[in-house]
């Protein structure tokens, strides 16, 4: 097909490249609808979080002593401030947690209004909202899960390799390098990833979610055994949500050091280029 | 190599695309805040309530209880909200007589309307439970609670076939604004064990902040719903009449009827 000895040139290297389908319409639907779901539950979350912004351990609330709390209180100069206290420390944050402008006015809230749904405090349509989301994503979730499972593709897709988790290090050391291979498969970092965010994070937002409910309690008195009581679950469900906005961070920034057009365009049409397999391992070893 | 166009380095797609998600997330938003006062999805957004309490439903048995817990659970003080101590004259006398002169009247659809003083309600099927109350706000509480089991209060005045409901009226001026708090449940939730018109908390008679002289316990439902200062049961088909129409205090501002969430 050409003659160029390979990596002599740009050209050299588009000639090499295909266009492949990587994601199905399945998974592609499934990825924008759970954006745009994931994004309200935060936003709505945060919202309920305000209403009483802070956090403890075990069935109940000890309110002398929460392992996170947001508030306001009036610092040396008399000027009201923001703080976050974290297992006994306490940080500054007037601005941001604890106090912030809201329609210019400092008010005390909990997270401030730009990262909340509805942006002004409003318990009960935050609820509405989050319920109403919660209702289309966890049956979407649970879909998505058992089609997983159940299609073979969807399985190599998820499920690494051997090979792939012996070159894991190796793989890990690449990406902090910020070199990345364009292969059709997920690298076993990927996998590792993907299968803890579905089979684990997703899950488990869920079902700590579903632990705050009286009448969940009542129906599935388990759930409590298993994540310490009511208020236990309400902090790791506090925690599942920032770990998947880390997920989200790690997530857009590593799409858009490898290609944020070619990555794009592979969950919205599901065209994908890769280097074709032949001088796949030169690739791999070129700067 | 059909694809071929598709490869070609586009840099106006590419902002294209870029800009349409800058534009789009912006949009989300904003977007949310004025979805969030349209009627039309303040009311798609309240309805699906109905499909939580239906699943709810689905996996929780009529007679499923609610957790309970030791009693060195207790909490040291039980964090009383909402109204702590009903400015109405009225209600001040009542308190200041402790309660001698309190008649809580049971009416609406049903066949034989009555009234019961509080020494009355002692003397009916009781139950003590500690148990952990959940606020709307995100909080729990645990503490132990003594009253009459509701089912069996209702069994004596007779409801009739088409009541659906039981509204509690209270004494309290929620606030100290204009309307009084008032709450409703369904006979499902009305005739659970652990249902109780509560006359005590932790041992001792239940103090004017969390509710005297009795106060509803219904412990698969959050807190809102367990009105405080209870003067009256209602029985009705629907609540429609009934202040803002939407069944209790805060569910005529906005929060859900369906409160096992």
């Amino acid at each position: 097909m050409n003659n160029s000895t390979p990596d002599s040139s740009q050209a050299a290297g588009e000639r090499e490249d295909a266009v492949v389908k990587r994601h199905g319409w399945a998974t592609r639907a499934w990825h924008w609808l759970n954006a745009i779901c994931l994004l309200v539950l935060l936003m709505s979350g945060l919202q309920i979080f305000n209403a009483h912004p802070a956090l403890y351990w075990g069935d109940t609330s000890h309110f002398d002593s929460p392992l996170l709390a947001m508030g306001a209180f009036r610092g040396p100069d008399g000027e009201p401030q923001g703080a976050v206290r974290v297992l006994g420390h306490q940080f500054t944050t007037t601005g941001v947690f604890g106090l912030s402008d809201l329609d210019g006015e400092p008010t005390q809230r909990g997270f401030p209004s730009w990262a909340t749904l509805p942006s002004s405090q409003w318990l009960g349509m935050g609820r509405n909202w989050h319920f109403t989301t919660a209702w289309i994503f966890a049956p979407s979730l649970l879909a998505y899960l058992l089609y997983t499972l159940i299609s073979r593709r969807r399985r190599r897709m998820i499920f690494p390799t051997g090979t792939q988790l012996k070159t894991l290090p190796a793989t890990i050391w690449h990406h902090m390098r910020f070199r990345f291979d364009h292969e059709r498969d997920y690298n076993g970092l990927q996998k590792l990833t993907y299968i803890l965010v579905l089979f684990g994070i997703l899950p488990l937002v869920i079902l700590t979610g579903l632990t705050m409910s009286p009448t969940m309690n009542a129906a599935w008195p388990w759930l409590l055994d298993l994540f310490g009581g009511r208020q236990s679950a309400r902090t790791i469900h506090f925690l599942c949500a920032f770990a998947l906005l880390a997920f989200f961070v790690v997530h857009i920034l590593l799409v858009l050091v490898s290609g944020v057009f070619n990555n794009l365009r592979s969950m919205i049409t599901g065209g994908y280029r890769i280097k074709q397999t032949p001088t796949h391992t030169e690739h791999r070893t070129r700067g | 190599m059909a694809d071929r166009k598709l490869i070609l380095p586009d840099p106006r797609r590419r902002r294209l695309i870029t800009g349409l998600g800058a534009i789009g997330a912006t949009a989300a938003l904003t977007g949310c805040d004025s979805l969030s006062r349209n009627e039309q999805v303040q009311g798609f957004l309240d309805n699906t309530q109905w499909l939580t309490r239906y699943a709810q439903r689905l996996v929780a048995s009529r007679e499923a209880l609610a957790r309970e817990f030791d009693e060195s659970m207790i909490a040291d003080t039980f964090r009383a909200n909402g109204t702590t101590n009903p400015e109405n004259d009225d209600y001040q006398q009542m308190a200041a007589n402790n309660f001698a002169d309190y008649r809580l009247k049971v009416n609406g659809l049903v066949d034989r309307p009555a009234e019961f003083s509080l020494e009355q309600l002692k003397a009916m099927p009781s139950r003590t439970q500690i148990t952990r109350h959940d606020c709307v706000e995100g909080w729990s509480c645990i503490g132990q609670w003594t009253g009459a089991v509701l089912g069996p209060v209702l069994d004596q005045v007779r409801p009739k076939d088409k009541a659906r409901f039981v509204v509690f009226h209270c004494a309290d001026n929620t606030y100290g604004g204009p309307v009084k708090y008032y709450e409703s449940i369904d006979m499902v939730t009305a005739h659970h064990p652990q249902t109780l018109l509560a006359y005590g908390l932790n041992g001792s008679d239940l103090p004017v902040a969390n509710g005297a002289p009795i106060r509803l316990r219904a412990e698969r439902q959050l807190g809102y719903k367990m009105a405080k200062y209870v003067v009256g049961l209602e029985l009705v088909e629907d609540f429609a009449d009934i202040q803002g129409g939407m069944g209790g205090y805060w569910e005529d501002r906005g929060y859900e009827w369906w409160a096992g969430i």
